[in-house]
């Protein structure tokens, strides 16, 4: 932005904060300095500068000021324009420091920045402390920022997502709902068009960009929906428990004895383990990773699992 | 595990940073009635220079119409800004629907991290919760959005251990760890100097110095076994400098040894779940990655259990390990597991 839009849009903003009355767009031309004097220039820059306005969050009002005016005029309502009055105790104020860190690797950062400004513009002394002695902060996904506007918007948007182990990946189209973070990676959940269904997608899978492909406010939320939750379901592994039985090498396997319901010292320098496990995939890649250090006795099909991972390796 | 972090593109100040900056400008002198150039450069991020440039745009605002008046005016003598005249510029512009967002997912993350990690100064009914009311009521409708953003972080099963460890960093008292380290599978014993807790992707973390290191070291707080609080004070020496969280936890060295892995579709997780400094696309949903690491043995590990997901390329002394180390395995299953899969896809 150049200098003198900058100084025409301050003027512009102080123009219409100060004035009790709708003003006229000729009102506004003859008050604001850095118009141009062809009256339809100024009309095309008035447009673009009431835009830039609205993006930066402020409330710009159209009316008449009485039944006989017969152009509209325009002004910015101080009670819709300014932040309500905000008192933080200092201890309050730390938190707020410490919130507007999180984000500092990830998209929002600009707006926590933002949001900071204004606090501290209101009053409130947002001290960076050392305290409460621990430091979180969120990670960025080239996807959030799309997503979240779909959400905050309430647009349908489609992308390409490749999901886990498919080779080519495919066009979606979702209402997204919300946008959920958990175990730190990024997921959002909404109903997908296509299938007619819920359904849940990972973030770091979704290749290329996100586009819009409906307007704002097209999108509705069903009464009651908990996106935490649709996640958590999805993420959730089956509960089926069973247990492995285990030759484990004396003084080897820590990882898997962390877990085991018994241990068995045996003569021959192996160990009998027995280790519960849901997954079956992931635990054989789990012993394979072991090496030479576990040989499973049962249940057969993960014994054929962790065979058909080591022969992998051999290739 | 260590590698490069990628990093997000640093923000640049967008066309209408500095319309935001010189709004909030006369509200921050007003709410402090005196304010000085020094500190208010500093809590805007700008330098004094910037900010006088600011300073004369606002008291050069001049409205034509009806009657040619100066809404505003300021001085900034001998280094203290005044403003003596505001107008209707006295009171900062309301939350955005992305400002509210922003601040109320983190204050609600960190009242998770609260709950995880035992933190007094998170708990429930503590300055975070008044703080998010706050917020709340200040926001008004521009806080609504933010209920469809959430932040879960991990439980950790030995949340005493959490708060052992946040109560150590808080009376700066030495700590033994018997700590587990999956890339070697084994448990190690060290006392550490805590320094404080993180919290980075979901996973809480102890940042300390490590005197059998002695170096900085974090650790995951999901892999400590066991944690004492020992009698000696905590000394954390000079040289000890805290890990800059922003550019990542852990940072490739010099001396890391590059990691080179050819991975099918099944075994793309590994480019999502580590740090890869090169991701080239080799069609058919195939990567060739690229990973920084000091630890041969993690990545010995990696490979075993990836299989015929990944197939390690370099470095070339120890692809030739893990193929040894799979024929060992294989040959204590005996003969029959000669006639199982191999090819294909893999059991998961």
């Amino acid at each position: 932005m150049s200098k003198r839009k900058t100084e025409r849009l301050l003027s512009l903003v102080v123009c219409l904060l100060s004035s009790q009355r709708y003003l006229t767009a000729t009102q506004i031309r003859a008050a604001v300095p850095g118009y141009p004097d062809s009256f339809d220039a100024f009309k095309r820059m008035f447009e673009r500068d009431k835009e830039e306005l609205r993006e930066l969050g402020i409330p710009l009002d159209m009316g008449t000021n009485g039944a006989l005016d017969e152009e509209m005029g325009y002004r910015i309502p101080r009670q819709a324009y300014v932040l309500p009055d905000i008192r933080l105790e200092p201890d309050e104020a730390a938190m707020l420091a410490l919130a507007a860190r999180v984000w500092r690797r990830a998209e929002l950062a600009g707006a926590a920045a933002g949001a900071l400004l204004k606090l501290r513009a209101a009053g409130v002394e947002a001290e960076e402390t050392g305290q409460p002695g621990i430091e979180p902060r969120l990670t960025g996904e080239a996807a959030f920022g799309p997503l979240w506007e779909s959400v905050r918007d309430r647009r349908p948007v489609t992308f390409s997502y490749r999901a886990a182990g498919r080779s080519e990946p495919q066009q979606r189209k979702l209402e997204p709902w919300g946008v959920v973070n958990r175990h730190g990676r990024w997921y959002v959940a909404g109903h997908d068009r296509a299938r007619d269904a819920v359904r849940v997608f990972r973030l770091s899978r979704i290749e290329g960009k996100v586009e819009f492909s409906g307007p704002r406010g097209s999108v509705s939320v069903p009464d009651g929906t908990d996106v935490r939750e649709l996640v958590a379901e999805w993420d959730s592994h089956p509960v089926e428990r069973q247990a492995a039985v285990l030759r484990v090498r004396a003084g080897a396997g820590y990882g898997l004895r962390r877990r085991a319901t018994r241990e068995q010292p045996g003569s021959d320098g192996w160990d009998l383990v027995d280790v519960p496990f849901s997954d079956s995939g992931w635990f054989a890649e789990h012993i394979a990773s072991f090496g030479a250090d576990v040989v499973v006795c049962g249940p057969a099909d993960l014994r054929d699992a962790v065979i058909t991972r080591l022969k992998g390796a051999l290739a | 595990m260590t590698g490069p972090v990628p990093q997000p593109s640093a923000r640049v100040g967008t066309s209408s940073d500095r319309l935001r900056r010189l709004l909030a400008l006369v509200p921050y002198v007003v709410s402090r009635k005196v304010v000085g150039l020094t500190e208010t450069a500093a809590a805007f991020g700008v330098s004094e220079r910037e900010l006088v440039d600011d300073l004369n745009m606002l008291w050069c605002v001049e409205l034509r119409a009806p009657d040619p008046y100066c809404p505003i005016d300021l001085s900034y003598e001998g280094g203290e800004i005044v403003v003596s005249q505001a107008e209707s510029m006295d009171r900062p512009l309301r939350l955005g629907v992305d400002e509210a967002s922003a601040l109320l997912v983190a204050l609600r993350m960190l009242g998770e991290v609260g709950q995880v990690a035992s933190v007094p100064g998170l708990a429930e009914g503590s300055a975070l919760s008044r703080t998010i009311a706050k917020l709340e009521a200040a926001a008004g409708e521009a806080a609504a959005p933010s209920a469809q953003v959430a932040v879960q972080v991990d439980r950790i099963a030995e949340s005493s251990v959490a708060a052992r460890l946040r109560e150590a960093v808080a009376a700066r008292r030495l700590v033994h760890l018997s700590y587990y380290v999956p890339g070697r599978d084994e448990a190690t014993e060290r006392d550490v100097d805590p320094m404080r807790l993180l919290v980075v992707e979901g996973r809480t973390y102890l940042e300390g110095w490590c005197r059998r290191a002695e170096a900085v070291r974090v650790f995951r707080l999901d892999r400590v076994l066991r944690a004492d609080v020992l009698e000696a004070a905590a000394q954390v020496p000079q040289e000890a400098e805290p890990v800059d969280v922003d550019r990542g936890l852990f940072r490739p060295s010099p001396d890391d040894l590059r990691v080179v892995i050819e991975l099918s579709p099944t075994g793309r997780w590994v480019a999502e779940y580590y740090p890869c400094e090169d991701v080239a696309d080799l069609g058919e949903g195939r990567l060739r990655v690229v990973l920084r690491t000091p630890d041969g043995e993690w990545v010995r590990r990696l490979a075993l259990r990836l299989g015929e997901d990944g197939r390690l390329i370099e470095p070339a002394g120890l692809a030739a390990e893990v193929r040894s180390e799979a024929a060992a395995a294989l040959a204590q299953y005996g003969a029959g597991a000669a006639d199982l899969g191999g090819s294909g896809r893999g059991v998961s």
